[in-house]
């Protein structure tokens, strides 16, 4: 466990270190060329207006976060869930093929204005619709590639086994793909925050990242804009740990 | 070890339960299977083949490249099905054997799962037939135990010699008691010396559990070293050249000291000789009397 320790500390020192020498040059050139706060605020502004509004950036990344987390639920699912359907039957794979390659060009946000006016711009449905979608595409594909990873020895292997169909995919199939499956669910949980928050900009109700940065912006509270930016940077990281607990939690070996 | 056949799952039928000396283990009638190819006739592997092993009998299949030894394993496993002919194995189909799980296999490729230990990959045949956790367990330990691995139970395959995951292999082969086995090259991609450990642990294994084998292999002196009878094979179209009897005793008796016997050596030769008989094709596989070092691994 020591080995971890060490290299867990190098792992989170190391960033640490670049992200404060990369603030102080920020600060330093913010302050010694006179940087207008329009064009680019000081790094401690930022900070300061973010603890200001600690409340009011919580309470959007909780809606954001909220929109996100169904999005990268529901997409999450429906992608493993069709990926498993599509492996197992050549005609499902053969049909959905183009719909999903359709679908993995679409910049899905852009369905963001017709979404809100089918939900209704009071709801966050569009939203979640939004991020799932974009969560769909690469779990899918991934999750795709992945069950065709069997190797044949171990399909010959479930054959002399005489075991189902159920019991090889439980067995050898899902294991196999597992990491792929999780490839697609780790690049999944940023886009699923991406998507949720881009999503605000096109309309719905407030509340929201999305949505208070372009308010803070338009109302020339540039600091407060760059608050909220900072505040869905560490939702989109907050997310993309967790993805990455998950994995090690259910991957590592007992 | 002598338990090995004993600690069988109350419930299911013992593969041995067969009458032994009635119904031979393996029956092969005037087999052939035909590869289809994209145009042209496709491609003869096994031509008329007929073969019938005895229970508790070793049998190796030696031949050429695409004699379709490996091909004829899998058509007794029920891997894949004849073009023509029949294939019993105890007196039922191939097909039927399968599903009653009559035999136990072993690959070229050890083909261990990673993400399962030593002993989880031994009880994976027993887990997968509905047997009871603690018989499971019990039965791996023993297993682990023959195949010399009571150290590395608890070992990842990834963490283990190609070897020692062979030796996995063959335990998880044999978790089933099966009266039954089938190997293909099970022993290719493995050293000459850790071959040779691997033959005699195999020749003792079989000794114990009575099993009756096919083994699949390109190695002469490998074949003569373990088997009863050795059939030779030729390629286009696969079929059965000729049968070696090797008179070199009871498994129980072959040891290290077998391969410097004038016997084994008359034996070899005898094997070599139809080997190379009527070779007439240029290219025709190489097959060593006396293999001089580790053999290239063979990515199938």
């Amino acid at each position: 466990m020591r080995t971890t320790q060490a290299g867990l500390l190098q792992t989170v020192l190391a960033p640490i270190v670049f992200g404060v020498v990369v603030i102080m040059l920020w600060q330093g050139l913010v302050t010694g060329l006179a940087i207008k706060a329009f064009i680019l605020p000081a790094p401690f502004a930022i900070g300061a207006e973010f603890a200001a509004n600690l409340q009011n950036v919580a309470n959007g990344m909780a809606v954001t976060g909220g929109n996100a987390l169904i999005g990268l639920l529901t997409g999450a699912l429906l992608g493993i869930l069709f990926a498993i359907v599509a492996a197992l039957t050549r005609l499902v794979d053969q049909m959905a093929a183009p719909v999903v390659a359709a679908l993995s060009v679409v910049p899905i946000v852009a369905l963001a204005p017709v979404l809100y006016t089918m939900f209704g711009a009071g709801a966050e449905t569009a939203r979640q619709l939004v991020a799932a979608l974009a969560v769909f595409v690469p779990v899918y594909f991934n999750t795709l590639k992945g069950l065709r990873q069997v190797r044949p020895v171990h399909r010959d292997l479930m054959r002399a086994y005489s075991v189902s169909s159920w019991q090889a995919t439980r067995v050898v199939t899902l294991p196999t793909a597992l990491p792929f499956v999780f490839t697609g669910l780790r690049i999944a949980s940023s886009l699923a925050v991406i998507s949720a928050l881009i999503a605000e900009y096109f309309g719905g109700p407030v509340g929201g990242l999305g949505k208070s940065i372009t308010s803070a912006a338009s109302s020339s509270n540039y600091g407060l804009a760059w608050a909220y930016v900072l505040g869905s940077i560490i939702l989109g990281l907050l997310f993309y740990a967790a993805a990455l607990i998950v994995e090690k939690l259910i991957t590592r070996r007992p | 070890m002598t338990n090995l056949n004993s600690s069988m799952p109350a419930g299911s039928v013992p593969a041995g339960s067969v009458p032994a000396g009635s119904v031979p283990a393996v029956s092969v009638h005037g087999v052939s299977r035909v590869f289809a190819a994209r145009k042209g006739p496709g491609v003869a592997a096994l031509n008329d083949v007929s073969l019938t092993v005895a229970p508790g009998e070793f049998v190796s299949l030696i031949g050429p490249s695409g004699c379709g030894k490996s091909t004829l394993l899998r058509l007794i496993a029920d891997l894949d099905t004849p073009t023509s002919g029949s294939v019993e194995v105890f007196g039922k189909p191939a097909r039927q054997a399968r599903i009653d799980q009559d035999y136990g296999i072993a690959f070229q490729q050890a083909g261990l799962l990673p993400w399962r230990t030593v002993a989880g990959n031994i009880e994976l045949p027993l887990e997968l037939h509905g047997v009871a956790k603690a018989t499971r367990r019990r039965r791996a330990a023993d297993l682990i135990a023959l195949v010399g691995l009571a150290d590395f139970a608890s070992h990842y395959p990834d963490q283990l010699s190609g070897g020692m995951q062979q030796r996995v292999a063959i335990a998880r082969s044999l978790a089933e008691s099966p009266s039954l086995l089938l190997m293909d090259e099970p022993f290719g991609a493995l050293d000459e010396m850790t071959r040779e450990r691997m033959q005699n642990e195999l020749v003792r294994i079989c000794a114990e559990t009575k099993a009756a084998v096919v083994f699949v292999t390109h190695s002469i002196p490998e074949a003569v070293f373990l088997s009863n009878r050795v059939v030779v094979l030729e390629a286009r179209p696969g079929r059965i050249r000729s049968v070696v009897d090797v008179s070199l005793g009871e498994m129980s008796g072959r040891n290290e000291d077998l391969r410097e016997d004038a016997g084994f050596f008359h034996s070899l030769s005898q094997v070599r000789d139809l080997l190379h008989g009527t070779e007439v094709d240029a290219n025709a596989p190489r097959t060593n009397a006396i293999p001089t070092g580790a053999r290239g691994v063979e990515t199938r």
